[in-house]
C-alpha cells in the first residue's frame, strides 16, 4: 500500500478512536461507581445528534448555540436515566439493573423511531468542519483533525473534575466503597448524577462528531459506536479512565488499519472489536491499565 | 392413590386436553390464529430453555439468537433439496457437502439443535471464564459475531440474501410437540440434583463451591440443554416463517425472551410459558395501537412501532417496581391447583416453591 494512503487511514483511526474514547469515559465511570454497562449509555449518541438537528432546523439557532445546547440537554437526559431506571434499583440484584439498562436503551431507540421515525436524517455540519486541507500532501478533513484534539481537551477538563476538585474525590471514593463514603457524610445520589452529567455531556459531544463524520442520523445509529466504546473500556481497564482513552484509541485505529491493510476482512468489521474483547477477558480480564477489579456486592 | 401418581395422571390428562384444542382450532381455526398458536409454542420453548440459564442459573446471557440462527439455518439447510439450493444461491454456490445433503425434518430439526448444542460448548470456556455483566456483554458479542459471519459466509448462509421458500413444514403437532416435550424434559432437570446445584450457583457461588458443587460443571449443562432446545426452536421458526436470513435474529429477538421471562418471573419455568404466551398473544393484541383507529370523527393514525416502546417501558416497570414478575420463582402445581378449588381450610396456600 502506498505511504500516503497508509497515513490517511493511520489519521482516520486516530479520529475514530477519540469518538470511542469519548463514548468509553463515559462507560467506565458509570462502571467504576455502580457496576452497571449502561447500555443506554449508546443511545445518547443518537439523542445528542437529533436534538443538535432539532436545535438548527426548528429554532435555527447556529450551530456553535445549538451544540452545546444539545450537550447539555444530553447530560440532562442522563440524570433523569439515573433517577428513573437505576437510582430504584441501587439496592436490588445486579441482573435486575442490567435488565433494566437493557430496556431503557430499547425505549429511547423505539421512542425515537415512533417520534421522528426510521428515515435517516442528514446532519448538517457547520462548513467550518467540512473543508477540506492539506497536510503534507495529506488531503483530510478538517473534522478528522478536530475530532482528536477537542478529545484531548474535553479529556484534560474531565481529568481535572476528577483528580482536583471536592464532587472528584467523591467519585473516586464511590467507586472504591460506597458504603464508607456514605459514611463520610456524602450524597451518594448526587455524587452519582454528576457522573451521569459528566459521562452523557462527553457521549454528546462524541455523538454530535460522530454524526457530522457519518453524517446519517437514524433511531439505531448509537448501537455500533456505543459497543465498541464498551469494549474500548474494557479493553484499556474499565473503571479507569485513562485506559479508556487509551482502550479507544488502540480499538479506533485497529479497526481501520485492519480493513485498510487486508480489505478482505472489511465484511468482518463490526465483528473485529468483539473478538478483540473476547481475547482481553481470556488472556487480561482487567484490561491494559485496570487493577483487579473489587467485587461491591 | 398417591400424590404422585395423581400429579403424573392430571399432568396427562392437561396434556391430552391441550391436544384436543389444538385438534379443534386446527379444525375450524383461522390460518391466522393457528400462526399465532404456532408462534406461541415456539416462543415457548424458547423462552422456557432461556430461563433455565438466565432464571435457574442467574446468569445474564444474551446471546441465545446465536443459538437460534445456528439451528435455523442448520435445519434449513438440510430440508431443502438440491435443486432448491441452486436456484437460492445466485451469487455464489453452495459448498459441496451442503449443497446435495438432504434430511427429513425432523433430523433436520435434531440436526440444529446438536450443531447448537456444538456451538454452545465452543464458546463456553471465554463464556464461563466471567461472570456478571461481562458475561452478558461477551454472549452478546458472540450474538454479533454469528450475525456477522451470516452475512459473510455466502458460500454456507448466502449471505444477506438468506434463505427462501423453504417447506412449511411446522405445523401445530411439531411446535407443541417440542413445546411440551421442552418443558417436560427441563422441569425434570431442574428437579433434580443437577437442578438444585444450578440454583445454589444463583444464589451463591462461593457457597455453592464450598459444598463441593462445580460452578463450571452445571452452568455448561445448562447452557448446553438450552442451546439445544434454542436451536431445535429455531429449526422451528424457520420452517414456520419459510424465509430466513441474518436480519431475523438480531439482538431484538434476544430482548424479546428476556422481557418474556423477566414479566413471567426470573427463575420460574411457569413463569416463561406464562411470558411467551402473553407475548404472543399481546404483541398481536397490541397491534391496535399500530393501526390507524377510527372514532368516527377522529382518525388517530397508527404508529409502527409502538408496540416496542409499550414493550420496552413494560420491561422497565416490572423490573422496579414488581421485580418477580408474574409467578416470582414458584411454578404451577396441581396440589395448588386443587387447593384452589376445594374448600379445605388447608388449600390455598400450599404453593410450591
Amino acid at each position: 500500500m502506498d505511504a500516503t494512503i497508509f497515513f490517511q487511514q493511520l489519521i482516520n483511526g486516530v479520529s475514530v478512536g477519540s469518538l470511542y474514547a469519548l463514548v468509553a469515559i463515559g462507560y467506565t465511570m458509570v462502571y467504576g461507581i455502580l457496576r452497571l454497562i449502561n447500555f443506554a449509555h449508546g443511545d445518547l449518541l443518537m439523542f445528542a445528534a437529533y436534538a443538535a438537528i432539532y436545535g438548527i432546523a426548528i429554532f435555527s439557532l447556529p450551530w456553535y448555540v445549538s451544540f452545546p445546547l444539545a450537550v447539555l440537554i444530553t447530560g440532562a437526559l442522563g440524570i433523569i436515566l439515573d433517577r428513573v431506571a437505576y437510582r430504584p434499583l441501587r439496592d436490588a440484584p445486579r441482573i435486575s439493573l442490567l435488565i433494566s439498562a437493557i430496556g431503557a436503551s430499547f425505549l429511547l431507540e423505539n421512542l425515537a423511531l415512533v417520534i421522528i421515525g426510521g428515515v435517516p436524517k442528514g446532519f448538517p455540519r457547520p462548513d467550518v468542519f467540512g473543508k477540506v486541507i492539506d497536510i503534507w500532501g495529506l488531503r483530510v478533513q478538517v473534522l478528522t483533525v478536530y475530532t482528536p484534539i477537542i478529545t484531548l481537551l474535553l479529556l484534560m477538563g474531565l481529568l481535572y473534575v476528577v483528580y482536583r476538585t471536592k464532587v472528584g474525590k467523591a467519585m473516586r471514593a464511590a467507586s472504591k466503597d460506597f458504603e464508607t463514603t456514605r459514611l463520610m457524610g456524602i450524597n451518594l445520589d448526587r455524587v452519582i448524577a454528576i457522573t451521569f452529567l459528566l459521562g452523557s455531556s462527553l457521549a454528546a459531544a462524541g455523538g454530535l462528531m460522530w454524526a457530522m463524520k457519518y453524517p446519517q442520523v437514524n433511531p439505531f445509529m448509537g448501537v455500533f459506536p456505543g459497543l465498541k466504546a464498551f469494549i474500548a473500556a474494557v479493553l484499556g481497564g474499565i473503571g479507569n479512565i485513562i485506559g479508556a482513552v487509551i482502550g479507544g484509541f488502540l480499538l479506533g485505529l485497529g479497526e481501520i488499519l485492519i480493513v485498510a491493510l487486508v480489505p478482505g476482512l472489511a465484511q468482518y468489521k463490526d465483528a473485529f472489536a468483539f473478538i478483540v474483547l473476547i481475547l482481553v477477558l481470556l488472556f487480561r480480564p482487567t484490561g491494559i491499565m485496570g487493577e483487579p477489579i473489587i467485587d461491591k456486592s | 392413590m398417591s400424590k404422585a401418581r395423581r400429579d403424573q395422571l392430571l399432568s396427562v390428562l392437561g396434556i391430552l386436553v391441550l391436544f384436543s384444542v389444538l385438534y379443534l382450532f386446527q379444525l375450524f381455526g383461522t390460518d391466522y390464529q393457528i400462526r399465532i398458536l404456532n408462534n406461541m409454542a415456539i416462543f415457548i420453548t424458547l423462552a422456557v430453555s432461556y430461563n433455565l440459564v438466565n432464571g435457574i442459573c442467574g446468569i445474564l446471557h444474551l446471546g441465545p439468537n446465536a443459538f437460534i440462527t445456528v439451528g435455523a439455518y442448520t435445519s434449513a439447510l438440510l430440508t431443502m433439496s438440491a435443486a432448491e439450493k441452486q436456484a437460492s444461491f445466485i451469487i455464489e454456490p453452495l459448498i459441496w457437502p451442503l449443497s446435495v445433503l438432504h434430511a427429513p425434518f425432523v433430523v433436520s430439526l435434531l440436526a440444529g439443535g446438536i450443531l447448537a448444542t456444538l456451538f454452545a460448548y465452543l464458546i463456553s470456556y471465554p463464556v464461563f471464564r466471567v461472570r456478571g455483566d461481562y458475561l452478558a456483554i461477551v454472549t452478546l458479542g458472540f450474538g454479533e459475531v454469528v450475525r456477522v459471519l451470516c452475512n459473510a459466509f455466502q458460500t454456507v448462509t448466502n449471505g444477506p440474501l438468506g434463505l427462501k421458500g423453504l417447506q412449511p413444514h411446522t405445523n401445530l403437532w411439531w411446535s407443541w410437540g417440542v413445546a411440551v416435550l421442552t418443558i417436560i424434559l427441563i422441569t425434570k432437570l431442574i428437579n433434580s440434583s443437577y437442578g438444585r446445584a444450578m440454583k445454589a450457583i444463583r444464589d451463591d457461588e462461593t457457597a455453592a463451591r464450598a459444598m463441593g458443587v462445580d460452578p463450571f460443571r452445571h452452568l455448561l449443562l445448562a447452557f448446553l440443554v438450552s442451546a439445544f432446545f434454542s436451536g431445535v426452536a429455531g429449526g422451528l421458526l424457520a420452517h414456520l416463517i419459510t424465509t430466513i436470513s441474518p436480519t431475523l435474529f438480531t439482538f431484538f429477538l434476544t430482548f424479546n425472551l428476556l422481557m418474556m421471562i423477566v414479566v413471567g418471573g426470573l427463575g420460574s419455568t411457569t413463569g416463561a410459558v406464562l411470558g411467551a404466551a402473553l407475548f404472543a398473544w399481546g404483541g398481536e393484541a397490541l397491534r391496535v395501537v399500530e393501526n390507524p383507529i377510527n372514532l368516527g370523527v377522529i382518525r388517530i393514525p397508527g404508529i409502527p412501532g409502538m408496540r416496542m416502546v409499550i414493550f420496552s417501558i413494560l420491561l422497565m416497570v416490572v423490573i422496579v417496581f414488581a421485580r418477580r414478575g408474574i409467578m416470582g420463582r414458584k411454578e404451577f402445581s396441581w396440589e395448588w391447583l386443587i387447593g384452589k378449588f376445594s374448600k379445605s381450610p388447608t388449600g390455598g396456600s400450599s404453593v410450591a416453591s
